[in-house]
């Protein structure tokens, strides 16, 4: 994220709202500005490839843009980006449904038990260690291999950092639904993630050398 | 009460989210408390979660900002430039 938006500056979103409904429409670039990764992540998480990924988060905020009337404030103007991102995805994904149709075909999703990878320790890995481009892969690889019922709660939850709640109301599922696929995600990250990233922890590196 | 391990770890992602009611997460404290397995899982399972929100992992593409901010242009222009609606209402 651009270090410049840091800066304790306090925006007043709905303010922003109002005058770019007013007619100052230019503002409309100033208020996406923040959350043009977070929209990139979440179309990221529907589509495969990062050309398609752009395009869906280029739609979304098109239509944010050209529906910001309709926006009540009921929600955080970035829940309801995200929430607009999600149906373009989704929308997207429903011209191409002949060769995705995975996630019809999940799993009922009460149905089996996620167990984690077991470990006897675990040596914290400092976000220093995605600098590495290996290190970059392999978590986005696991994410990429969650099923999409998984994926989209993952990336809302824990990327994206909505509530519970808010998850649920974007995806229109129940907090319960929401929390089983939550847990299930997570768990299924660790168990594929956790042997993975132990072997690329640096101490371990010296002591093959 | 005694906790299983294999139970223990169902309560993992509330536990993480601190949305477990207290007896329950006082119980699952207990076990962690004193099973280095059910531990490892825990700590392994937060911080791979911390590494996974991390904005490195999802780059932007390059050009992605400037693309958006010049289809966005274009399209303010296009508002702009159309005959103003009367307001609902």
């Amino acid at each position: 994220m651009n270090m410049a938006d840091a800066r304790p500056v306090i925006r007043d979103e709905a303010q922003m709202i109002a005058a770019i409904l007013a007619g100052d429409r230019e503002l409309y670039h100033k208020l996406i500005q923040p959350y043009e990764l977070s929209v990139y992540r979440m179309a990221m998480s529907f589509v495969k490839n990062e050309t398609e990924a752009e395009d869906v988060a280029q739609e979304a905020f098109l239509k944010a843009f050209r529906d910001l009337a309709s926006f009540r404030g009921e929600s955080k103007f970035s829940t309801w980006l995200i929430s607009i991102t999600l149906n373009e995805a989704r929308r997207r994904l429903r011209r191409q449904s002949t060769v995705r149709m995975e996630s019809l075909d999940e799993p009922p999703e009460e149905g089996g038990k996620v167990s984690p990878a077991l470990l006897r320790d675990w040596r914290e890995i400092p976000s220093e260690a995605l600098e590495r481009r290996e290190v970059r892969a392999l978590l986005q690889s696991a994410i990429e291999h969650l099923s999409p019922l998984y994926r989209e709660v993952l990336v809302m939850r824990d990327i994206e950092e909505l509530s519970i709640e808010e998850t649920a109301g974007t995806l229109a599922i129940s907090i319960s639904s929401v929390k089983v696929r939550l847990h299930r995600a997570r768990i299924m990250l660790q168990k594929e993630l956790a042997p993975k990233l132990k072997l690329t922890s640096p101490k371990k590196r010296r002591w093959f050398s | 009460m005694i906790l299983e391990c294999k139970h223990v770890w169902d309560y993992i992602s509330e536990f993480l989210d601190d949305s477990l009611p207290p007896e329950t997460r006082d119980l699952v404290q207990k076990h962690l408390e004193n099973c280095e397995i059910c531990s490892a899982i825990l700590d392994s399972t937060r911080n791979i979660l911390i590494l996974t929100a991390d904005d490195r992992v999802f780059e932007l593409p390059a050009g992605y900002s400037e693309r958006l901010h010049a289809r966005l242009a274009r399209e303010i222009r296009a508002a702009n430039s159309r005959p103003e609606k009367p307001p609902p209402d």
